[in-house]
């Protein structure tokens, strides 16, 4: 048994991704809760996201934090455009043919990111980069602080635009009753789309506040489509609450497996608990029976 | 009957391929052709006839995959007896996760990612064990024998995956012709209504998983013995899994020919791009992708959908149905 000295600075590291982990799947179970889809491009968004901070820093020299203001409307157009152009239209009445036509879409991206931008993996050089803060005897990463706060900030600023605002009382009626909605006059596509441009903005904020502490690659996205799912099925498919709690949770659990069970062997945690929620608990952890 | 008949005459056809190519290059397309479909075909049943859609026949695939090069490598096995083993291992694979799925009724899109998670699983384990030779991956001694299964002409090769795709095809005609077919679209095309008519859901896609398991571990066999090398990017990796449902999805899913189309317009693509383009890594996968977007957004039901229109196939169903009632 390792002592405290190793497991509170694991934890406190696990708390940290996985509150990165989450803002990746607030977009997912919006997206999820609004439209009833999954996302499968959703980690190949991600990636694209990635490099646009990549390169508005190294070209531009944009610090990662100003690229908020950038990247995440950005990111809200494209997936207005996916959702308007493609998504939308694929679905012919069966999930899957979402699940297919995103799985294409990531395949695309990817693959072409892999043409563009080589498959090296790169990372941007901030003066904060080694900067650390000392949290209960335990040095962690100062963007990692960042992104943990960022990642609450995101995840209140979504909460109270689904609240307080029209758009945000449209896309609830949506998601609770397609006809009804349409009959009071909200032009379901046109919130389907703001709703799937909302989640894409989230992976937009994510890469802004993701770079600085990771690298960027052309498979980077793949890593957290299955532990974005996972946060989403534990937390309930949906639920904002519950993404947060599933991110931290499984970036502890990611940290903790890691510690215990050595690098390789570590992710298997997490698709073990993916499996045993999905057979057992579909709903998910918060979520309400269906 | 007709089917059968048309079945026959094409695997004939097919059978005959190597006396007419002698060229490895091309007799090389046939083998990856008739593979391909293999894949395909054994992803059609349970998707295509079951309405399962699996993200991750890799699982199959690569189980098969191992347990042939395992038993060789690590055991001195022969591969004869490893190809049946492969083919069963695959079976209880897809035992296993066929019974922790549909047993709580998971369906759509939660099962394909759980079938998805269960092929992640495996790729880890694969990579982290020593008897798969972890990361470094398993190389299976070059040992020229047919009674090694290994074969120094690609005729030979050919017409082994060209037996297991008969027998693949074979069993789909068989789905589409039986009672246990029946029930199996029946449950596919509205699982209540199948239920309410004493149909056992759960029992007959079970059966359709393993069935499908099986076939996928015999191409992962095919793949361990033609290629003798295997790591668990191979194995386990989304690729084996994209292009077996991307097969079906092109050719037309739920008919019997459609992988078969699918794999033969998946290859024709594919080379056509590398005379075009040439060698630039990715790229396939690209016009593999945008071709899995355009099928679905504007031809769901696949090629075979253009050729049968809309006449054939419903009516069937329904008279099939109605049979079973």
């Amino acid at each position: 048994m390792p002592d405290l000295a190793i497991i509170i600075p694991s934890v406190l590291n696990g708390l940290t991704t996985g509150a990165l982990y989450a803002l990746v799947a607030l977009g997912l179970t919006l997206i999820y809760g609004v439209l009833h889809i999954i996302n499968f491009a959703h980690g190949a968004l991600l990636m694209l996201g990635l490099y646009a901070v990549y390169y508005l820093n190294t070209r531009f020299g944009l610090d990662p934090y100003v690229c908020l203001l950038i990247v995440p409307p950005a990111m809200f157009a494209l997936g207005y455009a996916l959702q308007r152009g493609i998504i939308g239209r694929a679905g012919h009445g069966r999930d899957e043919n979402i699940l297919l036509v995103t799985l294409g879409l990531s395949i695309v991206i990817e693959n072409l990111a892999l043409f563009f931008f080589k498959s090296d993996t790169r990372i941007i050089d901030t003066p904060y980069s080694f900067e650390v803060v000392q949290i209960i005897g335990a040095f962690v990463p100062e963007p990692k602080v960042f992104a943990f706060i960022g990642a609450f900030v995101t995840a209140g600023l979504l909460w109270a635009l689904m609240s307080f605002t029209d758009l945000g009382r449209a896309i609830r009626a949506l998601a609770k009753e397609r006809k009804g909605a349409t009959l009071v006059g909200i032009n379901a596509d046109h919130v389907y789309a703001m709703s799937f441009g909302l989640g894409i903005a989230c992976l937009g904020v994510a890469a802004c506040l993701l770079l600085p502490s990771y690298y960027v690659s052309p498979q980077v996205g793949q890593g957290f489509v299955l532990i974005a799912f996972t946060i989403v099925v534990l937390g309930g498919m949906g639920s904002f609450v519950g993404a947060l709690i599933g991110g931290l949770f499984i970036g502890v659990v990611e940290a903790l497996s890691g510690l215990f069970l050595g690098e390789s062997l570590g992710q298997i945690g997490i698709f073990a608990i993916f499996i045993v929620v999905l057979i057992f608990r579909p709903t998910g952890l918060l979520g309400h029976k269906v | 009957m007709r089917t059968l008949i048309i079945l026959a005459a094409v695997f004939a056809a097919l059978g005959l391929v190597p006396f007419f190519v002698v060229s490895d290059v091309w007799l090389n397309i046939a083998i990856m052709v008739l593979y391909s479909a293999l894949l395909g075909q054994a992803w059609n049943m349970l998707g295509g006839y079951g309405g399962q859609f699996s993200f991750g026949h890799a699982a199959f695939f690569g189980t098969g995959a191992y347990t042939v090069a395992v038993l060789q490598v690590q055991y001195g096995i022969n591969p004869w007896i490893g190809l049946f083993a492969g083919g069963l291992a695959a079976v209880v694979v897809a035992a296993i996760i066929g019974y922790s799925t549909f047993r709580y009724g998971l369906k759509g899109s939660y099962f394909a990612l759980v079938t998805l998670a269960f092929a992640e699983v495996l790729r880890i384990l694969s990579n982290s064990v020593p008897i798969t030779g972890a990361g470094v991956g398993l190389l299976i001694p070059l040992q020229v024998a047919p009674s090694n299964l290994q074969f120094a002409d690609k005729g030979s090769y050919y017409w082994l995956v060209w037996a297991m795709a008969l027998c693949a095809f074979a069993a789909a005609c068989w789905i589409g012709n039986s009672r246990f077919g029946a029930q199996l679209m029946a449950v596919r095309d509205n699982e209540d209504a199948a239920r309410a008519l004493g149909v056992r859901a759960y029992s007959v896609k079970l059966r359709a998983i393993m069935l499908s398991g099986f076939f996928s571990g015999l191409g992962g066999v095919f793949y361990a013995q033609y290629f003798l090398y295997l790591d668990p990017h191979i194995a386990y990796g989304a690729s084996v899994s994209i292009e077996s449902l991307l097969v079906p999805i092109i050719g037309g899913i739920g008919t019997l020919f459609g992988p078969l189309l699918g794999a033969v317009v998946l290859h024709a693509i594919s080379e056509v791009s590398r005379d075009l383009i040439g060698d630039v890594p990715g790229i396939s996968l690209v016009l593999y992708g945008a071709l899995l977007v355009v099928m679905v957004l504007f031809l769901p039901r696949g090629l075979a959908g253009l050729l049968i229109r809309r006449k054939a196939a419903p009516q069937n169903r329904k008279k099939q149905e109605a049979e079973h009632a």
